[in-house]
Protein backbone atom coordinates (compact mmCIF):
# COMPACT_ATOMS: atom_id res chain seq x y z
CA UNK A 1 0.00 0.00 0.00
CA UNK A 2 1.18 3.49 -0.84
CA UNK A 3 0.01 6.51 1.08
CA UNK A 4 0.59 10.01 -0.22
CA UNK A 5 0.29 12.65 2.49
CA UNK A 6 -0.01 16.34 1.81
CA UNK A 7 2.41 16.31 -1.11
CA UNK A 8 3.43 19.75 -2.34
CA UNK A 9 5.54 20.80 -5.29
CA UNK A 10 6.11 24.11 -7.03
CA UNK A 11 8.31 24.96 -9.99
CA UNK A 12 9.45 28.52 -9.39
CA UNK A 13 6.33 30.44 -8.50
CA UNK A 14 4.06 27.92 -10.19
CA UNK A 15 2.31 25.62 -7.72
CA UNK A 16 1.73 22.23 -9.33
CA UNK A 17 0.85 19.95 -6.41
CA UNK A 18 -0.90 21.74 -3.59
CA UNK A 19 -1.34 19.13 -0.88
CA UNK A 20 -2.13 15.82 -2.58
CA UNK A 21 -3.61 13.12 -0.32
CA UNK A 22 -4.17 9.68 -1.76
CA UNK A 23 -4.09 6.01 -0.80
CA UNK A 24 -3.11 3.44 -3.40
CA UNK A 25 -4.45 -0.01 -2.56
CA UNK A 26 -2.21 -3.01 -2.85
CA UNK A 27 -3.03 -5.36 -5.71
CA UNK A 28 -5.54 -2.96 -7.21
CA UNK A 29 -5.64 -0.60 -10.17
CA UNK A 30 -5.80 3.03 -9.15
CA UNK A 31 -6.44 5.52 -11.94
CA UNK A 32 -5.69 9.22 -11.63
CA UNK A 33 -7.63 11.40 -14.03
CA UNK A 34 -7.17 15.07 -14.67
CA UNK A 35 -6.69 17.59 -17.42
CA UNK A 36 -3.51 18.08 -19.41
CA UNK A 37 -0.95 20.09 -17.52
CA UNK A 38 -2.59 19.50 -14.13
CA UNK A 39 0.56 17.82 -12.87
CA UNK A 40 -0.27 14.15 -13.35
CA UNK A 41 3.16 13.33 -14.70
CA UNK A 42 4.73 15.36 -11.90
CA UNK A 43 2.77 13.30 -9.36
CA UNK A 44 3.80 9.95 -10.81
CA UNK A 45 7.43 11.04 -10.98
CA UNK A 46 7.35 11.74 -7.26
CA UNK A 47 6.40 8.13 -6.59
CA UNK A 48 9.52 6.84 -8.29
CA UNK A 49 11.90 9.47 -6.97
CA UNK A 50 12.48 11.35 -10.22
CA UNK A 51 11.19 14.51 -8.56
CA UNK A 52 11.63 15.41 -4.90
CA UNK A 53 8.68 17.10 -3.20
CA UNK A 54 8.89 20.48 -1.46
CA UNK A 55 7.03 18.92 1.44
CA UNK A 56 4.82 15.95 2.25
CA UNK A 57 5.37 12.21 2.44
CA UNK A 58 5.01 9.11 0.33
CA UNK A 59 4.69 6.12 2.65
CA UNK A 60 5.49 2.74 1.17
CA UNK A 61 5.01 -0.10 3.66
CA UNK A 62 5.42 2.22 6.61
CA UNK A 63 8.47 4.06 5.28
CA UNK A 64 8.63 7.56 3.87
CA UNK A 65 10.45 7.08 0.57
CA UNK A 66 10.95 10.79 -0.07
CA UNK A 67 13.54 11.08 2.67
CA UNK A 68 15.52 7.83 2.55
CA UNK A 69 19.13 7.53 1.40
CA UNK A 70 20.04 7.04 -2.22
CA UNK A 71 21.21 3.51 -1.51
CA UNK A 72 17.97 2.49 0.22
CA UNK A 73 16.05 4.09 -2.56
CA UNK A 74 17.69 1.78 -5.05
CA UNK A 75 16.09 -1.21 -3.32
CA UNK A 76 12.78 0.64 -3.40
CA UNK A 77 13.23 1.18 -7.14
CA UNK A 78 13.54 -2.57 -7.60
CA UNK A 79 9.91 -2.90 -6.53
CA UNK A 80 8.70 -0.45 -9.19
CA UNK A 81 8.31 -0.59 -12.93
CA UNK A 82 7.29 2.36 -15.05
CA UNK A 83 5.78 2.88 -18.46
CA UNK A 84 6.51 6.41 -19.61
CA UNK A 85 4.17 8.70 -21.48
CA UNK A 86 6.44 8.58 -24.53
CA UNK A 87 7.42 4.92 -23.85
CA UNK A 88 11.01 6.23 -23.50
CA UNK A 89 12.55 3.24 -25.26
CA UNK A 90 16.32 3.51 -25.64
CA UNK A 91 16.65 4.26 -29.32
CA UNK A 92 20.21 3.01 -29.49
CA UNK A 93 19.05 -0.52 -28.62
CA UNK A 94 16.74 -3.00 -30.31
CA UNK A 95 13.57 -4.28 -28.65
CA UNK A 96 15.32 -7.18 -26.93
CA UNK A 97 17.99 -4.82 -25.64
CA UNK A 98 15.32 -2.57 -24.20
CA UNK A 99 13.15 -5.24 -22.62
CA UNK A 100 16.10 -7.18 -21.22
CA UNK A 101 17.99 -4.11 -20.06
CA UNK A 102 17.30 -4.44 -16.32
CA UNK A 103 18.04 -8.17 -16.42
CA UNK A 104 21.42 -7.54 -18.00
CA UNK A 105 22.23 -4.77 -15.54
CA UNK A 106 21.04 -6.38 -12.33
CA UNK A 107 21.17 -10.15 -12.74
CA UNK A 108 23.79 -12.62 -13.81
CA UNK A 109 21.48 -14.57 -16.10
CA UNK A 110 23.05 -15.99 -19.24
CA UNK A 111 22.27 -14.34 -22.56
CA UNK A 112 20.02 -17.28 -23.41
CA UNK A 113 18.01 -16.98 -20.20
CA UNK A 114 17.65 -13.24 -20.75
CA UNK A 115 16.35 -13.81 -24.27
CA UNK A 116 13.89 -16.44 -23.03
CA UNK A 117 12.48 -14.04 -20.46
CA UNK A 118 12.38 -11.22 -22.99
CA UNK A 119 10.40 -13.33 -25.45
CA UNK A 120 8.06 -14.48 -22.70
CA UNK A 121 7.27 -10.91 -21.62
CA UNK A 122 6.89 -9.80 -25.21
CA UNK A 123 4.39 -12.63 -25.76
CA UNK A 124 2.51 -11.44 -22.71
CA UNK A 125 2.07 -8.02 -24.28
CA UNK A 126 1.02 -9.61 -27.55
CA UNK A 127 4.20 -9.26 -29.57
CA UNK A 128 6.22 -11.97 -31.28
CA UNK A 129 9.23 -11.82 -33.56
CA UNK A 130 10.01 -8.18 -32.85
CA UNK A 131 13.14 -8.79 -30.77
CA UNK A 132 15.56 -7.46 -33.36
CA UNK A 133 13.54 -4.43 -34.42
CA UNK A 134 14.69 -0.94 -33.48
CA UNK A 135 12.33 1.44 -31.63
CA UNK A 136 12.22 3.76 -34.65
CA UNK A 137 10.63 0.94 -36.66
CA UNK A 138 7.75 0.46 -34.22
CA UNK A 139 4.29 2.04 -34.28
CA UNK A 140 3.07 4.03 -31.28
CA UNK A 141 1.01 1.11 -29.99
CA UNK A 142 3.89 -1.33 -30.35
CA UNK A 143 6.18 1.08 -28.51
CA UNK A 144 3.77 1.18 -25.57
CA UNK A 145 3.63 -2.61 -25.55
CA UNK A 146 7.39 -2.91 -25.59
CA UNK A 147 7.52 -0.28 -22.86
CA UNK A 148 5.11 -2.34 -20.79
CA UNK A 149 7.15 -5.50 -21.34
CA UNK A 150 10.23 -3.59 -20.19
CA UNK A 151 8.38 -2.26 -17.14
CA UNK A 152 7.34 -5.73 -15.99
CA UNK A 153 10.50 -7.67 -16.87
CA UNK A 154 11.69 -7.77 -13.25
CA UNK A 155 8.20 -8.73 -12.01
CA UNK A 156 7.76 -5.54 -9.97
CA UNK A 157 5.14 -5.24 -7.23
CA UNK A 158 4.06 -1.81 -8.39
CA UNK A 159 3.79 -0.59 -11.96
CA UNK A 160 3.27 3.06 -12.85
CA UNK A 161 1.67 4.03 -16.14
CA UNK A 162 1.88 7.56 -17.48
CA UNK A 163 -0.88 7.89 -20.08
CA UNK A 164 -0.71 4.40 -21.58
CA UNK A 165 -3.17 5.20 -24.39
CA UNK A 166 -2.33 8.75 -25.45
CA UNK A 167 -1.86 8.99 -29.18
CA UNK A 168 -3.37 5.59 -29.94
CA UNK A 169 -6.50 4.81 -31.95
CA UNK A 170 -9.57 3.60 -29.98
CA UNK A 171 -9.10 -0.04 -30.94
CA UNK A 172 -5.46 -0.04 -29.91
CA UNK A 173 -6.38 1.85 -26.73
CA UNK A 174 -8.91 -0.83 -25.87
CA UNK A 175 -6.40 -3.59 -26.43
CA UNK A 176 -3.88 -1.79 -24.20
CA UNK A 177 -6.66 -1.69 -21.60
CA UNK A 178 -7.11 -5.45 -21.95
CA UNK A 179 -3.39 -5.91 -21.60
CA UNK A 180 -3.30 -3.86 -18.42
CA UNK A 181 -6.09 -5.97 -16.95
CA UNK A 182 -4.51 -9.27 -17.98
CA UNK A 183 -1.02 -8.49 -16.76
CA UNK A 184 -2.37 -7.11 -13.52
CA UNK A 185 -4.61 -10.10 -12.78
CA UNK A 186 -1.93 -12.67 -13.40
CA UNK A 187 0.33 -11.35 -10.69
CA UNK A 188 -1.98 -9.26 -8.51
CA UNK A 189 0.34 -6.34 -9.04
CA UNK A 190 -0.43 -2.82 -7.81
CA UNK A 191 -1.06 -0.64 -10.85
CA UNK A 192 -1.06 3.15 -10.71
CA UNK A 193 -2.34 4.62 -13.95
CA UNK A 194 -2.50 8.22 -15.04
CA UNK A 195 -4.74 9.14 -17.92
CA UNK A 196 -7.33 11.48 -19.32
CA UNK A 197 -8.90 8.64 -21.29
CA UNK A 198 -12.29 8.14 -19.63
CA UNK A 199 -13.13 4.98 -21.58
CA UNK A 200 -9.91 3.36 -20.41
CA UNK A 201 -10.54 4.55 -16.88
CA UNK A 202 -13.92 2.82 -16.62
CA UNK A 203 -12.51 -0.29 -18.21
CA UNK A 204 -9.66 -0.88 -15.80
CA UNK A 205 -10.12 1.14 -12.60
CA UNK A 206 -10.76 -0.30 -9.16
CA UNK A 207 -10.41 3.20 -7.75
CA UNK A 208 -10.55 6.53 -9.58
CA UNK A 209 -9.15 9.76 -8.19
CA UNK A 210 -9.37 13.12 -9.86
CA UNK A 211 -6.51 15.60 -9.73
CA UNK A 212 -7.61 19.20 -10.13
CA UNK A 213 -5.81 22.42 -9.25
CA UNK A 214 -3.08 20.55 -7.40
CA UNK A 215 -5.34 18.43 -5.20
CA UNK A 216 -7.28 15.19 -5.32
CA UNK A 217 -10.77 16.62 -5.34
CA UNK A 218 -12.59 13.32 -5.28
CA UNK A 219 -11.93 9.60 -5.30
CA UNK A 220 -13.97 6.42 -5.27
CA UNK A 221 -15.05 3.40 -7.26
CA UNK A 222 -16.14 3.95 -10.86
CA UNK A 223 -19.80 3.77 -9.73
CA UNK A 224 -19.25 6.35 -7.02
CA UNK A 225 -17.48 8.66 -9.46
CA UNK A 226 -20.26 8.30 -12.03
CA UNK A 227 -22.73 9.34 -9.35
CA UNK A 228 -20.56 12.20 -8.12
CA UNK A 229 -22.30 15.45 -7.32
CA UNK A 230 -19.11 17.47 -7.80
CA UNK A 231 -19.65 19.57 -10.94
CA UNK A 232 -15.94 19.53 -11.82
CA UNK A 233 -15.86 15.73 -11.76
CA UNK A 234 -19.12 15.53 -13.71
CA UNK A 235 -17.84 17.89 -16.38
CA UNK A 236 -14.62 15.94 -16.79
CA UNK A 237 -16.09 12.45 -16.96
CA UNK A 238 -18.85 13.63 -19.27
CA UNK A 239 -16.30 15.47 -21.40
CA UNK A 240 -18.13 18.78 -21.73
CA UNK A 241 -16.54 22.15 -22.57
CA UNK A 242 -19.02 24.14 -20.50
CA UNK A 243 -18.97 23.91 -16.73
CA UNK A 244 -16.77 24.97 -13.81
CA UNK A 245 -13.52 23.98 -15.61
CA UNK A 246 -12.63 26.87 -17.87
CA UNK A 247 -10.66 26.21 -21.01
CA UNK A 248 -8.10 28.95 -21.34
CA UNK B 1 17.58 50.60 -13.91
CA UNK B 2 16.66 47.99 -11.33
CA UNK B 3 15.81 45.74 -14.26
CA UNK B 4 19.39 46.01 -15.44
CA UNK B 5 20.83 44.96 -12.08
CA UNK B 6 18.27 42.21 -11.77
CA UNK B 7 19.41 40.90 -15.15
CA UNK B 8 23.04 40.97 -14.06
CA UNK B 9 22.12 39.19 -10.84
CA UNK B 10 20.12 36.55 -12.62
CA UNK B 11 22.88 36.03 -15.14
CA UNK B 12 25.48 35.67 -12.38
CA UNK B 13 23.36 33.13 -10.54
CA UNK B 14 22.95 31.16 -13.74
CA UNK B 15 26.66 31.13 -14.49
CA UNK B 16 27.59 30.11 -10.95
CA UNK B 17 24.88 27.46 -11.00
CA UNK B 18 25.95 25.88 -14.25
CA UNK B 19 29.63 26.02 -13.36
CA UNK B 20 28.76 24.17 -10.18
CA UNK B 21 26.77 21.53 -12.07
CA UNK B 22 29.59 21.07 -14.56
CA UNK B 23 32.22 20.67 -11.85
CA UNK B 24 30.00 18.26 -9.97
CA UNK B 25 29.57 16.21 -13.11
CA UNK B 26 33.33 16.18 -13.62
CA UNK B 27 34.03 15.03 -10.07
CA UNK B 28 31.28 12.43 -10.10
CA UNK B 29 32.38 10.96 -13.39
CA UNK B 30 35.84 10.32 -11.95
CA UNK B 31 34.40 8.98 -8.73
CA UNK B 32 32.04 6.62 -10.55
CA UNK B 33 34.91 5.01 -12.44
CA UNK B 34 35.98 3.35 -9.23
CA UNK B 35 32.75 2.88 -7.30
CA UNK B 36 30.55 -0.21 -7.73
CA UNK B 37 28.67 -1.45 -9.70
CA UNK B 38 31.34 -2.25 -12.22
CA UNK B 39 31.66 -0.01 -15.21
CA UNK B 40 30.11 -1.30 -18.41
CA UNK B 41 33.27 -1.84 -20.47
CA UNK B 42 31.33 -2.46 -23.64
CA UNK B 43 29.94 1.08 -23.47
CA UNK B 44 33.43 2.47 -23.01
CA UNK B 45 34.63 0.67 -26.13
CA UNK B 46 31.62 1.82 -28.08
CA UNK B 47 32.38 5.43 -27.19
CA UNK B 48 36.08 4.99 -27.92
CA UNK B 49 35.17 3.73 -31.35
CA UNK B 50 32.85 6.66 -31.84
CA UNK B 51 35.27 9.33 -30.65
CA UNK B 52 38.44 7.76 -31.99
CA UNK B 53 37.94 5.54 -34.99
CA UNK B 54 35.16 7.59 -36.50
CA UNK B 55 37.15 10.81 -36.20
CA UNK B 56 40.17 9.30 -37.93
CA UNK B 57 39.30 10.37 -41.44
CA UNK B 58 38.63 14.01 -40.64
CA UNK B 59 41.72 14.19 -38.43
CA UNK B 60 43.96 12.74 -41.16
CA UNK B 61 42.56 15.18 -43.68
CA UNK B 62 43.03 18.29 -41.54
CA UNK B 63 46.39 17.10 -40.19
CA UNK B 64 47.97 16.46 -43.56
CA UNK B 65 46.80 19.69 -45.12
CA UNK B 66 47.96 21.67 -42.11
CA UNK B 67 51.39 20.04 -42.34
CA UNK B 68 51.52 20.87 -46.02
CA UNK B 69 50.61 24.51 -45.61
CA UNK B 70 53.01 24.84 -42.68
CA UNK B 71 55.83 23.64 -44.94
CA UNK B 72 54.95 26.24 -47.57
CA UNK B 73 54.65 29.07 -45.07
CA UNK B 74 57.77 28.30 -43.08
CA UNK B 75 59.72 27.85 -46.31
CA UNK B 76 58.71 31.36 -47.42
CA UNK B 77 59.77 32.78 -44.08
CA UNK B 78 62.94 30.75 -43.52
CA UNK B 79 64.25 31.35 -47.04
CA UNK B 80 64.63 35.02 -46.18
CA UNK B 81 67.50 34.23 -43.86
CA UNK B 82 68.72 31.22 -45.73
CA UNK B 83 67.51 28.61 -43.31
CA UNK B 84 65.41 26.48 -45.67
CA UNK B 85 66.82 23.35 -44.08
CA UNK B 86 64.86 24.20 -40.92
CA UNK B 87 61.47 23.64 -42.57
CA UNK B 88 61.33 20.09 -41.23
CA UNK B 89 61.80 20.91 -37.55
CA UNK B 90 59.48 23.91 -37.85
CA UNK B 91 56.67 21.81 -39.21
CA UNK B 92 57.21 18.97 -36.76
CA UNK B 93 57.52 21.23 -33.72
CA UNK B 94 54.43 23.24 -34.59
CA UNK B 95 52.48 20.07 -35.13
CA UNK B 96 53.66 18.27 -32.00
CA UNK B 97 53.50 21.15 -29.55
CA UNK B 98 50.53 23.10 -30.79
CA UNK B 99 48.60 22.31 -33.90
CA UNK B 100 48.31 18.57 -33.52
CA UNK B 101 46.49 18.68 -30.18
CA UNK B 102 44.54 21.87 -30.85
CA UNK B 103 43.34 21.01 -34.34
CA UNK B 104 42.39 17.52 -33.24
CA UNK B 105 40.56 18.98 -30.27
CA UNK B 106 38.61 21.46 -32.36
CA UNK B 107 37.71 18.90 -35.02
CA UNK B 108 36.58 16.31 -32.49
CA UNK B 109 34.62 18.93 -30.54
CA UNK B 110 32.78 19.75 -33.75
CA UNK B 111 32.20 16.17 -34.76
CA UNK B 112 31.91 14.01 -31.65
CA UNK B 113 31.08 16.72 -29.11
CA UNK B 114 28.01 17.92 -30.94
CA UNK B 115 26.86 14.37 -31.61
CA UNK B 116 27.27 13.42 -27.95
CA UNK B 117 25.32 16.45 -26.79
CA UNK B 118 22.57 15.70 -29.30
CA UNK B 119 22.35 12.08 -28.22
CA UNK B 120 22.23 12.80 -24.50
CA UNK B 121 19.89 15.75 -25.03
CA UNK B 122 17.49 13.58 -26.99
CA UNK B 123 17.63 10.94 -24.29
CA UNK B 124 16.87 13.60 -21.69
CA UNK B 125 13.88 15.20 -23.40
CA UNK B 126 12.35 11.85 -24.40
CA UNK B 127 12.58 10.61 -20.78
CA UNK B 128 15.16 7.93 -21.60
CA UNK B 129 17.40 9.32 -18.88
CA UNK B 130 14.50 9.04 -16.43
CA UNK B 131 13.87 5.51 -17.63
CA UNK B 132 17.47 4.55 -16.83
CA UNK B 133 17.02 5.91 -13.33
CA UNK B 134 13.76 4.02 -12.75
CA UNK B 135 15.48 0.80 -13.78
CA UNK B 136 17.98 1.29 -11.00
CA UNK B 137 20.84 2.42 -13.23
CA UNK B 138 22.70 5.61 -12.36
CA UNK B 139 22.26 7.63 -15.56
CA UNK B 140 25.33 9.74 -14.98
CA UNK B 141 27.52 6.72 -14.50
CA UNK B 142 25.99 4.88 -17.41
CA UNK B 143 26.05 7.77 -19.88
CA UNK B 144 28.76 10.21 -18.86
CA UNK B 145 31.62 8.06 -17.58
CA UNK B 146 32.16 6.07 -20.82
CA UNK B 147 32.19 9.28 -22.82
CA UNK B 148 34.65 11.01 -20.52
CA UNK B 149 36.94 7.99 -20.59
CA UNK B 150 36.71 7.81 -24.36
CA UNK B 151 37.63 11.49 -24.65
CA UNK B 152 40.58 11.09 -22.31
CA UNK B 153 41.94 8.00 -24.04
CA UNK B 154 41.27 8.79 -27.67
CA UNK B 155 42.32 12.42 -27.99
CA UNK B 156 46.01 11.74 -27.34
CA UNK B 157 45.92 8.89 -29.85
CA UNK B 158 44.25 11.09 -32.43
CA UNK B 159 46.77 13.85 -31.73
CA UNK B 160 49.61 11.42 -32.48
CA UNK B 161 47.96 10.60 -35.78
CA UNK B 162 47.63 14.30 -36.58
CA UNK B 163 51.27 14.91 -35.65
CA UNK B 164 52.34 12.07 -37.89
CA UNK B 165 50.28 12.86 -40.97
CA UNK B 166 51.14 16.55 -40.53
CA UNK B 167 54.83 15.75 -40.60
CA UNK B 168 54.39 13.48 -43.59
CA UNK B 169 52.48 16.26 -45.36
CA UNK B 170 55.27 18.69 -44.53
CA UNK B 171 57.84 16.25 -45.86
CA UNK B 172 55.99 15.76 -49.11
CA UNK B 173 55.83 19.49 -49.74
CA UNK B 174 59.29 20.25 -48.38
CA UNK B 175 61.12 17.48 -50.22
CA UNK B 176 59.05 16.66 -53.28
CA UNK B 177 57.78 20.13 -54.10
CA UNK B 178 60.24 22.63 -52.61
CA UNK B 179 63.25 20.45 -53.28
CA UNK B 180 64.81 20.29 -49.84
CA UNK B 181 67.18 17.35 -49.53
CA UNK B 182 65.38 14.40 -48.00
CA UNK B 183 68.26 13.44 -45.68
CA UNK B 184 68.60 17.01 -44.46
CA UNK B 185 64.88 17.35 -43.88
CA UNK B 186 64.61 14.20 -41.79
CA UNK B 187 67.97 14.70 -40.07
CA UNK B 188 67.17 18.23 -38.95
CA UNK B 189 63.74 17.17 -37.76
CA UNK B 190 65.23 14.43 -35.60
CA UNK B 191 67.93 16.80 -34.32
CA UNK B 192 65.52 19.41 -33.06
CA UNK B 193 62.33 17.65 -32.05
CA UNK B 194 62.48 15.87 -28.68
CA UNK B 195 60.13 13.39 -27.13
CA UNK B 196 59.41 16.11 -24.57
CA UNK B 197 57.78 18.20 -27.30
CA UNK B 198 55.56 15.34 -28.30
CA UNK B 199 54.78 14.56 -24.68
CA UNK B 200 53.69 18.13 -23.95
CA UNK B 201 51.32 17.95 -26.89
CA UNK B 202 49.87 14.74 -25.58
CA UNK B 203 49.30 16.21 -22.13
CA UNK B 204 47.38 19.00 -23.80
CA UNK B 205 45.26 16.63 -25.81
CA UNK B 206 44.42 14.71 -22.66
CA UNK B 207 42.91 17.87 -21.25
CA UNK B 208 41.19 18.66 -24.53
CA UNK B 209 39.60 15.20 -24.56
CA UNK B 210 38.25 15.77 -21.09
CA UNK B 211 36.93 19.21 -22.03
CA UNK B 212 35.17 17.93 -25.15
CA UNK B 213 33.49 15.05 -23.34
CA UNK B 214 32.44 16.95 -20.26
CA UNK B 215 31.05 20.00 -22.08
CA UNK B 216 29.14 17.73 -24.46
CA UNK B 217 27.76 15.60 -21.64
CA UNK B 218 26.90 18.59 -19.49
CA UNK B 219 24.97 20.36 -22.23
CA UNK B 220 23.17 17.23 -23.36
CA UNK B 221 22.46 15.77 -19.94
CA UNK B 222 20.80 18.92 -18.67
CA UNK B 223 19.01 19.83 -21.90
CA UNK B 224 15.43 21.06 -21.60
CA UNK B 225 12.76 22.22 -23.98
CA UNK B 226 12.20 19.55 -26.61
CA UNK B 227 13.85 19.35 -30.01
CA UNK B 228 14.81 23.02 -29.92
CA UNK B 229 16.56 22.51 -26.60
CA UNK B 230 18.52 19.61 -28.04
CA UNK B 231 19.71 21.77 -30.93
CA UNK B 232 20.76 24.45 -28.49
CA UNK B 233 22.62 21.89 -26.40
CA UNK B 234 24.63 20.76 -29.42
CA UNK B 235 25.55 24.31 -30.35
CA UNK B 236 26.53 25.21 -26.79
CA UNK B 237 28.58 22.04 -26.51
CA UNK B 238 30.66 22.94 -29.56
CA UNK B 239 31.07 26.62 -28.69
CA UNK B 240 31.87 25.92 -25.04
CA UNK B 241 34.21 23.08 -25.98
CA UNK B 242 36.16 25.11 -28.55
CA UNK B 243 36.48 28.18 -26.33
CA UNK B 244 37.64 26.11 -23.38
CA UNK B 245 40.14 24.27 -25.56
CA UNK B 246 41.72 27.50 -26.78
CA UNK B 247 41.78 29.11 -23.34
CA UNK B 248 43.21 26.05 -21.63
CA UNK B 249 45.70 25.69 -24.48
CA UNK B 250 47.20 29.04 -23.54
CA UNK B 251 47.23 28.22 -19.85
CA UNK B 252 48.77 24.78 -20.37
CA UNK B 253 51.39 26.15 -22.74
CA UNK B 254 52.46 28.84 -20.32
CA UNK B 255 52.65 26.34 -17.47
CA UNK B 256 54.72 23.80 -19.40
CA UNK B 257 57.10 26.30 -21.05
N1 LIG C 1 10.85 19.94 -14.42
C1 LIG C 1 9.91 20.91 -14.52
N2 LIG C 1 10.26 22.20 -14.38
C2 LIG C 1 9.35 23.18 -14.49
N3 LIG C 1 8.05 22.96 -14.73
C3 LIG C 1 7.62 21.70 -14.87
C4 LIG C 1 8.55 20.60 -14.78
N4 LIG C 1 7.85 19.46 -14.97
C5 LIG C 1 6.58 19.83 -15.16
N5 LIG C 1 6.42 21.16 -15.11
C6 LIG C 1 5.17 21.90 -15.25
O1 LIG C 1 4.21 21.28 -14.45
C7 LIG C 1 2.94 21.31 -15.08
C8 LIG C 1 2.33 19.95 -15.05
O2 LIG C 1 3.04 19.11 -15.93
P1 LIG C 1 2.70 17.58 -16.13
O3 LIG C 1 3.64 17.07 -17.17
O4 LIG C 1 2.69 16.89 -14.84
O5 LIG C 1 1.23 17.63 -16.72
P2 LIG C 1 0.29 16.39 -17.06
O6 LIG C 1 -0.87 16.47 -16.14
O7 LIG C 1 1.07 15.15 -17.07
O8 LIG C 1 -0.20 16.77 -18.52
P3 LIG C 1 -0.32 15.83 -19.82
O9 LIG C 1 -1.63 15.16 -19.69
O10 LIG C 1 -0.29 16.80 -20.94
O11 LIG C 1 0.84 14.91 -19.82
C9 LIG C 1 3.15 21.87 -16.46
O12 LIG C 1 2.68 23.18 -16.47
C10 LIG C 1 4.65 21.84 -16.66
O13 LIG C 1 5.04 22.97 -17.40
MG1 LIG D 1 1.88 13.93 -18.45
Amino acid sequence: MIEINNLRKSFGAKVILDGVNLTVQKGKITVIIGRSGEGKSVLIKHLIGLIKPDSGEIILDGRDITSISEKDFNTVLGRFGMLFQSAALFDSMDVAGNVGFALREHTSLSEREVMDKVSEKLRRVGLTGVERMMPSELSGGMKKRVGLARAIIMDPEIVLFDEPTTGLDPVMSDSIGDLILETQRQQKTTYFVITHDITLTYKIADTIAMLHKGRIIESGTPEEMKASANPVVRQFIEGRAEGPIKVA
Amino acid sequence: MTGFFEDIGRYTVRVVNSTGLLCAMLLKSFLYIFTPPRLNIRNVFKQMEFVGVQSLFVVILTGSFTGMVLALQSYTALKRFGAESMVGPTVALSMARELGPVLTGLMVAGRAGSAMATELGTMRVTEQVDALFTMGVNPMKYLVVPRVLAGLLMLPLLAIVTDFVGSVGGYMIGVKYLGINSGVYIGRTLDYVTTGDIFEGLIKSLFFGLIIAITACYNGYYATGGAKGVGKAATSAVVMGCVLILVSDYILTSIMM
